[in-house]
């Protein structure tokens, strides 16, 4: 009876969102009554030491040191198997996502992805996930006996509340073959040298699929130039090659906090939403007044952004004088 | 080379979604639908493998009968045949479940290769196409970019995070789940869309599958998500107005103009 929180550790060090998930290890362990382990593969000794866990496993093997899906697997399968933990919690980062499917279903298990959020009732763990690209939430339920898998979004725990204390760290050596590893893990590699860094912007204007077409852009762009902003865009609008790769917010793109992030016709799909909602002030203009996006933003305008941008830079260029 | 292409219909990207009455689905009854978008780029990734390797695509597909519209779309972008997995509710199906009813309808199909979309837009879970994997004893890789063909293994450009990117080389048979906008989407066209009436949907359903299996977990309950940042949401007046307000806030309260 425990709960189990497995990290992420690779070339650059930890996964940040390590951490958020080893505060809600904790939390929820306290919740349940039960204590929490924490457990990380080829991982440098001791750093887990000073966190208030009743064990931290450290899963060494030579075979664990490139990360490949095969290894993970057969090595925290063999983890929960010694430990026998009720709940095992993950980041839900992109190397998760490549594993833990894997480990759950090895396990006969579901793993219930991308939680945001949680509560206990009669003693047991209700999962908050988010549906249709944070349009919608459902609370999960697990229906089958331990060991239970989820794995948590970023920001959904603060990496902050981790609590200190001492942790007796044991290494765990599982049994891995060289040739139970089918993948071959090549060259990591970055697409290009960003002559963008956002990071240095103090305000930044971002656009979203809401605004249809390439040819449509420079509605936008006016409102940038009106605010001395940077421009930057979702996913979507990277991927269609309407904006450069560079200017890309999110996940899979920058990560921001300027003083002022105005989101123009982007619905706000978390891959989105972590990538920006550190900034100080947010501003998003949407038709959809259910959208995601204005869960996170400070001010917001509902309208057809064709109509309202326009109008807001007459405005903001009257402000300005 | 034969490649299946596992794809699902999901409601339309700009639908208004509504919650039913007893908050077990959205209302679902007036929605449009369309096929999951990452699927969509599997689908585009199988047709063009198969004109650089020649073989062939076949689609699979699990969802209610007016999935078949999905599928029929598929088949006239070039899709040469394919299996509908068919049942109008699959509610009762986690995604475990699903991967088994999916696994069971390929046994016979002995695939080169694999390819899905990494989520679907609806639950978006992420994981049918790596636990399908698992079932079927083949190696995977997840949120892939390109797929080159190097004889009997792949090298894939596999999407890490923060703008990072790793190769991976990886024997066949395996299974690889797709990110969006990894190349440009084809259009049917309507020699395409003509063929397409006269290929084959093989139409089988759970029981053929050896049925649903057991939920592993449950969904209870759906709900819009709850607001927990106050916002100021100008959504009266002209748009004139709204921004007026608003840059008088900006200007004042939050001083940042």
């Amino acid at each position: 009876m425990s709960v189990l929180v497995i990290m992420e550790h690779g070339a650059s060090g930890w996964n940040r969102m390590s951490f958020e998930t080893l505060a809600a290890g904790q939390q929820i362990a306290r919740e349940l009554g039960v204590p929490c382990e924490a457990a990380v593969a080829a991982a440098p000794p001791d750093e887990l030491a000073d966190k208030q866990l009743a064990k931290a496993w450290l899963v060494e093997h030579p075979l664990l040191e490139k990360y490949t899906p095969d290894a993970y697997v057969l090595a925290f399968r063999q983890l929960i198997d010694k430990t026998k933990p009720t709940l095992v919690l993950l980041p839900h980062t992109y190397q998760v996502r490549d594993f833990a499917p894997r480990l759950a279903t090895a396990l006969s298990r579901v793993l219930v992805s991308d939680v945001v959020g949680h509560r206990i009732e009669g003693g047991q763990l209700v999962c908050v996930r988010q549906l249709f690209q944070g349009k919608i939430n459902a609370d999960i339920r697990f229906a089958s006996a331990a060991p239970n898998l989820a794995s948590m979004q970023a920001g959904a725990f603060r990496a902050d509340k981790v609590e200190a204390g001492t942790a007796p760290v044991e290494k765990f050596t599982p049994q891995i073959e060289a040739a139970q590893i089918r993948t071959k893990p090549l060259d990591v590699f970055r697409e290009s040298a960003r002559g963008v860094d956002l990071n240095s912007a103090e305000v930044i204007v971002a656009v979203g699929r809401g605004i249809k077409e390439a040819d449509n852009l420079p509605v936008v762009e006016q409102l940038a130039q009106a605010l001395g902003a940077e421009m930057a865009a979702s996913r979507p609008i990277c991927d269609s090659g309407w904006m450069p790769m560079e200017r890309q917010v999110g996940s899979s793109g920058q990560t921001v906090a300027p003083k002022m992030y105005v989101a123009v016709g982007i619905s706000g799909a978390i891959q989105h939403l972590v990538g920006m909602k550190g900034s100080k002030t947010i501003v998003a203009i949407n038709k959809d007044a259910e959208a995601p996006i204005f869960e996170v933003a400070d001010y917001g305008i509902v309208g057809d952004l064709f109509q309202v941008v326009p109008a807001l830079v007459e405005e903001i260029k009257k402000a300005k004088g | 080379m034969k490649i299946v292409v596992a794809i699902k219909q999901v409601p339309a990207r700009d639908s208004l979604l509504r919650v039913n009455g007893n908050g077990t689905w959205i209302q679902d009854s007036d929605l449009n639908y369309e096929i999951n978008e990452p699927d969509a780029y599997a689908l585009e990734e199988g047709l063009q493998l198969k004109e650089k390797h020649g073989g062939e695509v076949v689609v699979l597909c699990a969802g209610p009968d007016r999935a078949a519209q999905t599928i029929r779309e598929a088949l006239a972008k070039g899709a040469d045949r394919a299996l509908h997995i068919e049942e109008d509710d699959l509610s009762a199906a986690d995604p475990l479940a699903l991967a088994k009813l999916m696994a069971k309808a390929l046994e016979s199909e002995k695939p080169d290769l694999i390819l899905t979309g990494l989520q679907s837009d609806d639950y978006g879970y992420g994981q049918t196409g790596v636990i399908l994997a698992e079932l079927m004893g083949l190696p995977s890789a997840t949120i892939i970019m390109s797929v080159e063909v190097n004889g009997s293994s792949i090298k894939v450009k596999r999407e890490l995070e923060n703008g990072w990117f790793q190769h991976v080389e990886i024997p066949l048979p395996a299974l690889l789940t797709m990110q969006s906008g990894s190349s440009k989407l084809r259009y049917a066209t309507l020699m395409g869309i003509k063929k397409a009436k006269s290929k084959e949907i093989k139409r089988l359903t759970p029981g053929d599958l050896g049925g649903i299996a057991a939920q592993s977990v449950k969904l209870e309950r759906i709900y819009l998500p709850e607001r927990t940042k106050k916002s100021q949401v100008f959504d009266g007046g002209s748009p004139k107005e709204a921004a007026a307000q608003l840059v008088e806030k900006l200007k004042f309260e939050a001083r940042v103009l």
